[in-house]
């Protein structure tokens, strides 16, 4: 768990992004320590996921800066090497399984090819921690040498997350990463990233638009709305007391036994 | 089941085959539900269970080369022997559809308004005027506050809650009796699926129509219908009243589902996930479909297919069904078995 003295594993500060005239994210600021879990919750166009991709450094920011572990991340224009040496930093799990792999490149290819590019991994050393990692995150060795079109959705966010994991990074971006899952592959899933999360000092920034899961992944929740976040602390708390008017609306929004739909605002 | 009068809807051992690379393969094995006039029926399951197709069927908008043994009935007639006549007249004013990506299903070239009064005009030979007058009625009713200059308006304006309540707005505009509901809520935020299951919650409260609601979200299911239906692999597991699902469901895989679904109101309840991946109907083997995963299987399981049989105050289609109330936990932990 999280040493309170420890040097923050991120610390994204003053985060704006604009479109022309929309404003996509404001002023947003978060930090985790290592080993810490945090959940931005919100709904489409809450800009969660401009957040997300701001701290991956897939969008640059138009103002704040994004620092791991005092570094701050380099722009799009850097060279190669230097964007590169942040893979440690931070990396990303994004929604759709069937989309992020390579169909061409057989499973195991995938994570030995980003072990040999950042790490002095070679030869029977690469091929160990590769299926090792493939051990970890509960695919067989059969399913190694497999295609991802030969993977099921679930078996393929399997591949997505240790490639994510496989250079150790302080920071895993998960972006809506179970969302596209069945509910009965979902809760493996969910329970894959905490069984690794115990082994490891990776913090998680967990991005989701579903507050039922939070709590089974994080400790910590911030709510975004239009483009801010507007209410923050600990999980349990802010989903039994939710202070921001808007949360209780998410809250009270997701079925669940005894519940029915009402009818808000007209739109 | 009710024999005294004929239900608005009946599956009668629906079976459903698709060409796959020259040989036909099952998506569905066996379905057998009636939804009542009025009543609400949800058809939850996971992907590849069939749970669309069998909507679908309703109307017969399956894929081409599909076969289908068993039958559909709609308030007595047989859907698959229909003429092309009857067909069209279950479509436009029998049975109406909404879909779960609503911009896939509209014309983005045409305005809302003329996707809307279309139906009215051509075919029910109503004038513009009127059929206009009635299209902006029902864009109130489904909460569409400036309904005038949403007619005007194309898809591509609209955002997709929007949308969805157009689509209602269609779906009801031919005074059906039943709603063929697939996944309606799905591609939108929880706060909009919220008003809008309300609204149609509202609108078949005021008509007394009928629904067949396709979710793989059980707790929203539980709360719209009366009456639920698991599916798995191709054929319906559970059959059970809404209000016992969370106290009295016997099936394993729906008190599985159950428990690997997480809200946020169950306090530090921890998930349970369900082993390996949900089998589509064509990989299931001569047994129960859900053995390979089920932790309480047992010989007999994996050799004899299991039918629907009586528990309780529904039907379940396993060999050894939980009893009611006997454990909410993971099948398997504290079981009671019925024979065996």
């Amino acid at each position: 768990m999280a040493d309170a003295g420890a040097p923050a594993a991120l610390e994204a500060a003053g985060l704006r992004k604009t479109y022309g005239d929309f404003v996509a994210v404001e002023d947003v600021g978060l930090s985790l320590a290592p080993g810490a879990s945090l959940a931005l919750v919100g709904e489409s166009g809450s800009g969660k996921t401009t957040t997300a991709r701001m701290i991956a450094g897939l969008e640059a920011p138009t103002a704040g800066t994004v620092r791991f572990d005092g570094r701050v991340l380099p722009g799009r224009r850097a060279r190669t090497a230097v964007r590169g040496s942040f893979a440690g930093d931070v990396q990303m799990v994004f929604q759709d399984p069937y989309a992020s792999l390579d169909r061409h490149q057989r499973v195991a290819d995938s994570i030995s090819e980003v072990l040999a590019h950042h790490t002095d991994l070679r030869g029977s050393a690469l091929a160990r921690r590769t299926a090792e990692l493939l051990d970890q995150v509960g695919l067989t060795a059969g399913q190694a040498r497999s295609l991802p079109r030969a993977l099921s959705g679930g078996q393929r966010q399997r591949v997505a997350i240790a490639r994510a994991v496989a250079v150790r990074p302080r920071v895993l971006v998960l972006d809506e990463a179970v969302a596209a899952l069945d509910v009965s592959v979902q809760a493996q899933i969910v329970t894959l990233l905490r069984e690794l999360r115990e082994q490891s000092d990776t913090a998680y920034l967990f991005i989701t638009h579903d507050l039922g899961i939070v709590q089974h992944i994080c400790e910590d929740i911030a709510v975004m709305h239009r483009g801010r976040i507007i209410e923050r602390g600990r999980t349990l708390s802010v989903l039994e007391r939710p202070g921001a008017a808007y949360t209780r609306k998410l809250i009270d929004s997701v079925p669940r036994r005894g519940w029915t739909p009402k009818r808000g605002a007209t739109a | 089941m009710n024999h005294m009068e004929t239900p608005l809807l009946a599956f009668e051992g629906l079976h459903i085959t698709l060409p796959v690379r020259g040989e036909h393969r099952a998506v569905v094995h066996r379905v057998d539900l009636t939804v009542p006039a009025g009543g609400a029926v949800g058809l939850v399951g996971e992907s590849g269970s069939g749970k669309s197709l069998t909507a679908r069927s309703v109307l017969r908008l399956l894929p081409p080369g599909a076969r289908v043994g068993g039958d559909v009935r709609f308030d007595g007639a047989s859907v698959t022997a229909m003429d092309a006549a009857s067909l069209r007249a279950l479509r436009g004013s029998g049975a109406a559809m909404i879909f779960q990506d609503p911009r896939a299903h509209i014309n983005p070239l045409r305005t809302i308004g003329d996707f809307l009064t279309e139906g009215l005009v051509t075919t029910r030979g109503q004038r513009q005027g009127a059929a206009t007058a009635r299209a902006t009625d029902l864009l109130r009713e489904v909460g569409i506050a400036d309904a005038p200059r949403r007619l005007r308006q194309r898809p591509a304006e609209l955002s997709g809650g929007l949308l969805q309540r157009v689509m209602i707005a269609a779906a009801l505009i031919g005074e059906p009796r039943l709603l063929l509901a697939d996944e309606p809520t799905t591609a939108l935020d929880v706060t909009t699926q919220a008003e809008v299951m309300a609204v149609i919650d509202e609108a078949r409260e005021q008509r007394g129509l009928a629904m067949l609601f396709i979710t793989h979200d059980l707790a929203l299911a539980a709360a719209v219908c009366d009456s639920i239906a698991v599916m798995y692999a191709g054929s319906v597991v559970e059959q059970l009243p809404a209000a016992r699902l969370h106290d009295a469901s016997c099936h394993p895989y729906t008190r599985a589902l159950l428990a690997a679904r997480p809200d946020p109101g169950t306090g530090a309840r921890p998930l349970r996930a369900i082993e390996g991946r949900p089998l589509s109907a064509s990989e299931a083997g001569p047994g129960c479909a859900f053995a390979p995963r089920c932790p309480a299987a047992r010989d007999l399981c994996t050799t004899d297919r299991p039918l629907p049989e009586r528990t309780g105050d529904g039907r379940t289609a396993c060999h050894f069904p939980l009893l009611a109330g006997a454990d909410d936990a993971a099948p398997g932990t504290e079981r009671t078995v019925r024979h065996g």
